[in-house]
């Protein structure tokens, strides 16, 4: 399963042109020249083809929650628990991970509200080693499950990840379980948790918490997959369908409820809260 | 017939020796015993010693041996009935995930798991042990009629990985899993789960969120298998033994991390040498763990498991 390769060919996040002083960004869909401010303006969607690039956590949580709120510390967890090393060791690629990143791994959470209705976001972070879940991304979400259990309010969690942290290895795999375990609580205690999968979704991250949801946005265009296409690939030895493992695919094979634009991402959640939000938040 | 992996090189060739003697005395008068002796004691030494230090890549061949005992044949062994039942009721059944009633020394449990077959015909049939949506929708319906009626579950963890295919992934293969995974939370009954060849990935995982997980001895269970791994991270699959040695994918390893509860000991020569000790071995130790469970009310078995995986990593 090489998803992992698959997702690091597939990049397609705007690369800033480092003439022109960044002014212009080029659309790895259309392949149009952006003018900067206009794409950061219209919510990192090309205005040109409307491909929705990929953004960081920190701009998710903004577009998502009303002003003012709060963000969780992401946690402690024991650091490299396996003393993996590949062709460089794994401390290393974290380090060099977090100098490219405000946050220390790859999961963060908020909490706030949604056009007033009380909310916790969590949202993953592609830009962070892939989005990877390892102990640290899975504890963060059940802490994400627990501050909204602790204030009684709704759950979302936008995913974005090529899988499980190999780096990690087994206990990468326990975070499934352990992540279902709160999104089944939030079950018992009847609080609607609802999964935005944005580009890209797959592997275990798909296979656990990305699944479970009460209601399934997806963004347009998004990959969103259990195994990887090459792996499928090889596998059937036959070209793969049209717009496979697409957010529009998905949709129409029953597995996500709606696709939606990110400039009405908001407003959906609001909506959707309006009916499932319990009668009285903390 | 045993088929040798690589690395019994060296007893393959002690065996044969001692066939060719056996044969070539046989009719004879040439008293060869001793002889015959010193190679059968050597030669089980040399696979004691082997067995007792497999890396864990050698442990990856053991674990997916062609010979190696699969549902199946541990029903057929551990268990006096089994009463399969089949379909997800929505699709259709999956032979790669087997499951139904079965009765361990009088205990009424719900069986359920993965099929691997053991020849051409069986192989594809049970499609090598990846299951599809389906199957995995099959072990959550026999995980909620194990619920309703009070029966514990035990499952047989053995396969490579979910199957990846177009189909598998439009009729909802990571749906699937994350649902069969958060069934087995939701039991209100015990359930214990044994990784008794592969534990690949998430396709375990949905089979193997227990209170109580055994593993075979010479089992592996990983994130991804050390092909993938090592194609990912080293850029060739050729470094599959050094991805099984940085996973840690072994009984061993995973006691150690306490990712597993329990090691259940394989006769000499990992479980295929043989497949009625290695049964006897398994179906002993999921008893011991089911009656140690027998006892604890439908709320403290779900809280048991919570914390179990709340306190796993991290």
């Amino acid at each position: 399963m090489n998803w992992f390769t698959r997702v690091r060919n597939s990049i397609t996040s705007l690369s800033k042109r480092s003439t022109e002083k960044d002014l212009w960004v080029k659309c790895p869909s259309c392949q149009q020249m952006v003018f900067a401010q206009e794409y950061e303006d219209n919510s990192y969607v090309c205005p040109r083809c409307g491909h929705h690039g990929r953004i960081g956590a920190d701009e998710r949580l903004r577009q998502l929650l009303d002003e003012g709120f709060d963000v969780l510390p992401i946690p402690d967890v024991k650091e490299d628990p396996l003393k993996f090393r590949d062709t460089s060791k794994y401390t290393d690629r974290l380090k060099k991970a977090r100098a490219k990143s405000p946050h220390k791994d790859a999961f963060l959470v908020g909490s706030g509200a949604i056009e007033g209705k009380p909310a916790v976001v969590g949202v993953q972070d592609f830009g962070f080693m892939g989005g990877s879940m390892g102990m640290a991304v899975g504890t963060a979400f059940c802490q994400g499950a627990e501050r909204a259990l602790t204030r009684h309010c709704p759950y979302i969690v936008v995913t974005a990840a090529g899988g499980a942290r190999m780096q990690e290895g087994i206990l990468s795999l326990m975070q499934m379980p352990k992540a279902t375990v709160m999104t089944r609580r939030l079950k018992e205690a009847k609080l609607p948790y609802i999964v935005v999968l944005t580009d890209p979704t797959t592997g275990g991250v798909t296979a656990s918490y990305a699944m479970l949801g009460d209601v399934h946005i997806a963004e347009p265009g998004a990959l969103i997959g259990f195994a990887g296409q090459r792996v499928i690939q090889d596998t059937i030895r036959e070209q793969l369908p049209d717009g496979f493992q697409r957010a529009e695919y998905l949709h129409k094979h029953g597995m996500v409820d709606m696709v939606v634009h990110r400039h009405d991402l908001k407003d959906t959640l609001a909506t959707l809260l309006d009916y499932l939000a319990p009668a009285k938040a903390a | 017939m045993i088929s040798y992996l690589e690395f019994e090189k060296p007893v393959a060739e002690l065996e044969q020796r001692i066939a060719e003697l056996r044969s070539a005395a046989e009719g004879d008068d040439v008293d060869i015993s001793n002889e015959l002796q010193r190679l059968e004691l050597k030669s089980a030494n040399l696979l004691a010693s082997t067995y007792q230090s497999l890396t864990p890549w050698q442990k990856t061949q053991v674990a997916r041996h062609p010979s190696r005992p699969h549902f199946r044949d541990y029903v057929e062994q551990i268990f006096e009935e089994f009463v399969p039942l089949g379909g997800d009721r929505t699709y259709g059944d999956d032979e790669a995930i087997l499951g139904g009633f079965a009765k361990l020394d009088g205990r009424k449990v719900v069986l359920i798991g993965h099929e691997k077959g053991n020849d051409t015909a069986s192989r594809i049939r049970h499609n090598f042990g990846m299951g599809k949506p389906e199957g995995y929708r099959k072990a959550i319906r026999l995980m909620e009629l194990a619920g309703r009626f009070g029966l514990p579950v035990v499952t047989l963890v053995d396969t490579s990985g979910a199957f990846p295919g177009v189909e598998a992934e439009e009729r909802g293969q990571a749906e699937a899993i994350a649902r069969s995974t958060e069934a087995c939370l939701a039991l209100p009954v015990p359930m214990v789960a044994a990784i008794v060849g592969e534990g690949g990935s998430g396709g375990a995982v949905a089979l193997a969120s227990a209170e109580r997980v055994l593993m075979m001895e010479h089992a592996v269970y990983s994130v991804i298998s050390p092909e993938g791994c090592a194609s990912i991270l080293w850029r060739t699959a050729e470094k599959a033994p050094d991805a099984a040695e940085a996973m840690k994918v072994t009984a061993q390893d995973l006691a150690e991390l306490g990712v597993i509860d329990r090691i259940v000991p394989e006769p000499v020569g990992g479980a295929h040498r043989d497949p009625r000790a290695a049964s006897a071995s398994l179906g002993n130790a999921i008893g011991e763990e089911l009656d140690q469970l027998a006892g604890y009310a439908p709320h403290e078995l779900k809280r048991l498991r919570e914390e179990r995986f709340l306190a796993l990593a991290g």
